[in-house]
Formats: C-alpha cells, structure tokens, sequence
C-alpha cells in the first residue's frame, strides 16, 4: 500500500529542498519585514488639500513614504496645534506666511539651507527672502505658493467692470447676497484697501482702524451669511450668494473649472496675497524626508501638482514651474493667467503694486479685530 | 437602644446607584469643575496657563456682542419651542387619542428612525430643499410664487431646529398623553364640555408634566446647537456656539469660551429647574 511521506506531499519536495527553502525563508523574513517598515510615515500640519492623493500619491509610491496630514483651519489653529503638542510631532508645517514669524520665533521650525532650494529661480525677488521667511540672516520657510485675495463674484449679478471696486459689494441689488468667509483677516484687510489705506492696510492708527471699522459695518446690510470653506463653496455655488468678500481664486478658481459663472479680480483699490510656506517642524527625526519633500514641491513637477490641487489652486511661485504648467495644463495655466503678458498674471499684479502680502494687524492685537469682527457679526 | 431601620442606608440600592454616580462624577461634575476653572486661565503664546485672573469674565460680559449673542440665542430657543410643541401637538393627539394602539406604536418607530442618521446629514439636505433654486421654491415657482430666500435666515435656522426636535417632541407628547386616563376625558364631554374646552381644561393640565419636560427638552437642544444656526441660518447673528467656536478660533481663547460656556449652563439650569418646578407643582386645591 503506497503510503504518503511528508517529503512527497509538499509540493514533491524531498526533505533537502524542503530544509533548504525553510531556511532561506527565514533568512529572508528580516529583509522582507524591513521592506514593509522602511515606509517612513511623514507627519505634516497643513491646510486641507495639501495631504491629499492628488498632490502627495505620486510622491508617496516613488519614495516609499507616507504622509499623516493633520489639517486645521486658520494660523491661529496651526500654532496652537503645534503649542500643544511634544517637539517634533509633526515633521512638515506648511503655513500662512504671516504667521512663519511667530513659528520661529517660538521655536517650532528648525532652520533651512538656502542652498537646497530654488531661490534663484523665483518669478518674483521678494519670493527669494519672503518677509517673515528669514531672520538673522538664515532661512527657516520656503514659500511654496501663493493666491490672490479681491472681489469675487457671479457674472450674472455683477458685470466685471463693477467688479473693478469693493464698491460692488455695496450693489442695492446684492443685499443680502454678499457671503463673508468667516475670518476677519481677509475681509477686513480689503475694506482697509478700500479705505485707501493701500500698502498701509495692516498697519492702521486709531482714527484709521475706526474708519476701517466704520466701513466695514455699512457693508453689514447687504451681508446674506457668515461661511466656512464649504458654506462659501455651496453659497456660490447654488447662487444664495452672488458675491463674496475676503476671498479670491482659491474658491472661485474651483467652481469655475466645474462651469458655475463666477469669477474673482483684483480690484483698482488692490487685492491681498495668501502666500504658504513649508517648514521643517523642530526636532522633527525625519527632517531629510521633508526637506526632500519640499525639494520635490518646489521641482516642476511638484508646482505642477501645487497649481492644479483639487482643494483649491494656487500660482506658482518658480519659473521652471510655472513653463512646466503652462506645457501640461495649458487650460488652468490660462484660467488662472499664469501666462506671461497676461494683464492679470499674479506676477505681474504684485510688480504693478496692486497686491500687498497678507499680515497680522501692526498696531492693534489679533482679539481686538477679532473681537470687532464678533461686533460685527452681531449687528 | 435600637436604630431606625428606614434611617439606615440601604447599601444594596446605595451598590446599584454607584454606576450612575460615577458616570455623572466623571463626565459631567469633574468637566464642568474643570471648565470653570478654566475661565480663569489665561492664554499665553497659543498655550493656556494655569491662573486665577478675572479678566476673561470682565473682557466677555463687558462686550455688547456677547450679550446680542445672548438674548438672539435665547428668543430663538424659546420661538423653535413654541414652534415644535405648537407642531408637535396635533400630531401627538392624534396618535395618543385617535389611532389604533399598533399604529401609535409604528408612528413612535417611525419618529425614531431620523435618529438613527446624522443631524449634520440631515441638515445638510436641506440646502437641496431650502435654496433659491431649489424643491420648495421650484413648487413655488409652479404656481407663480417666489423665489424667497430661506437659507441663511432665521427661518433656516428655525428648519434646522425643527429636523433636530420635532420628532422627540411627538414622542414625549404622544406617550404623556396616551397615558391620560381615558374615562377622565370622557367624563368632561358627557358633562357637556366642548372638545376644544376638553383639551383645555383636562387633556393639558393632566399630560402638564410630559408636555412641559418636552418643552425643556426643546429648548436645551436649540439652546446649544451649533449645525443648523451656521449651515442653514448663515451664523447670521452667531448663537451662543457659534460665540465660542469664534472665540476658540480667535487667538485659541478656550478660557473665554469657557465663561460663554459657563453662561450657557448656568441659563438651561435656571430654565430648565424654573420648568421642572412648574411641571410638578400642584395645582390649587390639590392634597
């Protein structure tokens, strides 16, 4: 009677080869593990988007890396994540310029080699040493992008000549149909602009910042709602709201790639530049990863991605970035006038003077326009 | 010498009641012991530090914001209560006194089952419904009405209330007054009581207890809801909720949320004893 052995009835290996491709498995087993592991997890503290597969997939596959977004909403929120949490939890903070200043110098970002990063490429000299960017001479942030902040609004309430003014928001025809996205920054910053204050707009004297104050409540009437990101996005959307104040392309921009008639300029008064940065978070252990990371943004490639990320555009702040969009996405690189010559190019707004970079207020704290913006609110 | 046996504490039942004590302890009494501590922090650099100052209590009650705030939280609670129990009522009455025992009891399913969904999805599907271009004003616009501008409005906000409350103020009222002794109702018309003096004077003051524990109910949920003011009211007049989220979002001022918070506890406690001591107490000539 035949009787089945062991060796025959695995797999017709004999007990030598059956021995041999143990031990090889086992020998193995540690590289294989160490395979699986060497997936290094980035922590990065960003707004929403810039974690999301459309920008970092690609990036992820080809490095074996794998990023933890944790997003928040408004600097205020990003600097009191990183206050309360332990040194290094988050490797990569991608941040309002304005608020860069306070993360160095309450110690939350580790300094940057200049030499790792395309300055000499930028399409504008103040991108190289961005305000807040440097101190004492040494870097700690690399602007990555950038949008413009002015009037946006649906083409079938207000023409684009009406849109050249703030006045527009004053409209009779648009009271109650004027939106605010819920930050007292950008919207407080253009009635400034309108004000007349211009590159002054953050540094406002008493008498200034009661006129500013005084403007801003007689746009109260017409003002149909109070939003956040999906708010602004639906009122806009739906037409509840068919203008929008302290906001710009980066909702607008969304919307018109998916066919609503809105639109978003620069007024004559000026508009405000949201500019975010990335910075390497202190006593972060994966500190290369995310320098290669931001090397890989600032690359072709990465503006690329930047442009065109699903959550909302932003222009490219590198040249080389900027001829690499206008070769794979003619279409965006025309809609948002990243073209050079082109009357509205961001660039060319900001060498024009018409664009002031987004702040925090000189001579008055945070709560005490926060604090207005509350009264305001309320009226 | 010998004890009172009734003073004694009954260790078993005292065994039974632990849980619930301690739940209360743990997620109640300790975060509120907690939060009012924390109205006395104070911020620094984004991080609270621990100390005891007055100022956010004198910065906030000091501010007319707070109190517009305040007193638009407070008469939009009370009209979304007036509003629900006014809905509820005919609803409730007709299952506790006109339907047929199982169909009063597949309506309280029924009533139960928007529960089992979230609010915020709930709420969100009334912009397809609410908006200008949407359901209610396409009906509308059939038969020449409109557009009318409800989202972003008090009228929104007053939707959103309504999805959160009605259907838990139909069930306190259909279950108070389906336990209404019948023969009691039936009395008052062979007395010759006309059926609307019938509600009146017997089927209110008997289900009185139920219907103003709905009311309560009401009034705390609207109270302190932040979904429906800011999605379908536009934070329009920011409510209590919204005050503290613009507080927190501000500078990260958890302790001057705290105070706003603190205010708002100690407004449901005051309204909802006032109504509870209403609710119990007896009426004239009562043993």
């Amino acid at each position: 009677m035949y009787r089945p052995t062991v060796t025959s009835s695995l797999f017709g290996l004999n007990r030598r080869q059956l021995l041999k491709a143990g031990g090889a498995a086992v020998l193995t087993t540690p590289f294989v593990s160490r395979a699986w592991a060497a997936t290094t997890e980035i922590n990065m503290l960003a707004w929403y988007g810039h974690g999301e597969p459309d920008v970092v997939a690609e990036y992820e596959e080809a490095n074996n890396v794998k990023f933890v977004p944790k997003y928040y909403a408004g600097g205020d929120n990003m600097l009191a994540l990183i206050a309360q949490s332990p040194p290094g939890t988050y490797d990569l903070i991608l941040s309002d310029a304005e608020f860069v200043q306070q993360l160095n110098a309450a110690g939350y970002i580790e300094e940057m080699n200049a030499a790792d990063y395309p300055l000499d490429d930028m399409l504008h000299e103040d991108f190289s040493q961005f305000p807040g960017h440097w101190a004492d001479g040494k870097m700690y942030s690399m602007i990555l992008r950038g949008g413009h902040l002015g009037v946006s609004y649906n083409k079938n309430s207000v023409t684009e000549e009406e849109a050249q003014s703030y006045a527009c928001f004053w409209k009779p025809e648009l009271e109650g149909k004027v939106g605010h996205f819920d930050w007292h920054l950008p919207t407080l910053g253009m009635m400034s602009l309108y004000d007349g204050n211009g590159a002054g707009l953050w540094d406002l004297n008493d008498d200034q910042w009661a006129k500013v104050q005084e403007t801003t409540m007689s746009l109260r009437k017409q003002v149909g709602g109070f939003f956040d990101y999906g708010g602004t996005f639906n009122g806009l959307k739906n037409g509840e709201m068919q203008a929008m104040c302290g906001i710009g392309d980066w909702i607008t921009g969304v919307l018109e790639k998916d066919g609503a008639p809105v639109a978003s300029v620069i007024p004559k008064e000026g508009g405000i530049q949201f500019t975010e940065s990335y910075s390497i978070g202190k006593g972060s252990e994966k500190a290369d990863e995310a320098k290669k990371f931001i090397q890989y943004m600032m690359s072709p490639a990465g503006q690329v991605k930047s442009a065109q990320m699903a959550a909302y555009p932003g222009f490219c702040v590198t040249k080389a970035g900027r001829a690499a969009l206008v070769e794979a996405d003619m279409a965006e690189a025309k809609r948002s006038h990243q073209i050079d010559g082109d009357s509205q190019d961001p660039i060319t707004l900001i060498k024009e003077g018409r664009i002031h970079y987004r702040d925090i207020p000189q001579q008055q704290t945070l709560e005490d326009w926060n604090d207005f913006w509350s009264e305001y609110k309320s009226a | 010498m010998s004890s009172n046996p009734e003073q004694r504490p009954n260790l078993y039942a005292l065994t039974w009641r632990l849980p619930i004590i301690f739940w209360q302890l743990i997620f109640f009494v300790g975060p509120v012991l907690f939060m009012v501590a924390m109205s006395f922090f104070l911020v620094k650099n984004y991080r609270m530090t621990e100390a005891f100052e007055f100022v956010n209590w004198s910065r906030m009650l000091t501010r007319g914001f707070f109190w517009d705030s305040y007193w638009y939280t407070i008469g939009i609670a009370t009209l979304s209560t007036v509003c629900a129990m006014c809905i509820a009522f005919p609803a409730a009455f007709a299952l506790a006194f006109r339907a047929s025992e199982s169909t009063r009891r597949w309506a309280i399913f029924l009533l139960i089952i928007p529960f089992f969904t979230s609010y915020l999805v709930r709420t969100f599907s009334w912009f397809v419904i609410l908006s200008e271009s949407g359901v209610v004003n396409a009906m509308l616009g059939y038969v020449g009405l409109g557009p009318y501008t409800m989202l972003n409005t008090n009228f929104g906000t007053l939707v959103g209330y309504m999805t959160l409350t009605l259907p838990l103020v139909v069930i306190l009222q259909t279950v108070t007054m389906a336990n209404i002794d019948k023969n009691l109702i039936e009395a008052a018309r062979n007395l010759g009581c006309s059926p609307l003096r019938t509600i009146w004077q017997v089927i209110i003051p008997l289900s009185k207890t139920g219907l103003i524990i709905a009311a309560i109910f009401c009034f705390i949920l609207s109270f302190g809801d932040f979904v429906a003011p800011f999605y379908l009211g536009g934070s329009q007049e920011p409510t209590l909720p919204i005050l503290i989220l613009d507080t927190t979002k501000s500078g990260q001022q958890w302790p001057r949320a705290a105070v706003v918070a603190i205010m708002m506890m100690v407004t449901l406690f005051a309204i909802a004893f006032t109504g509870i001591a209403l609710a119990y107490r007896k009426g004239k000539g009562a043993k």
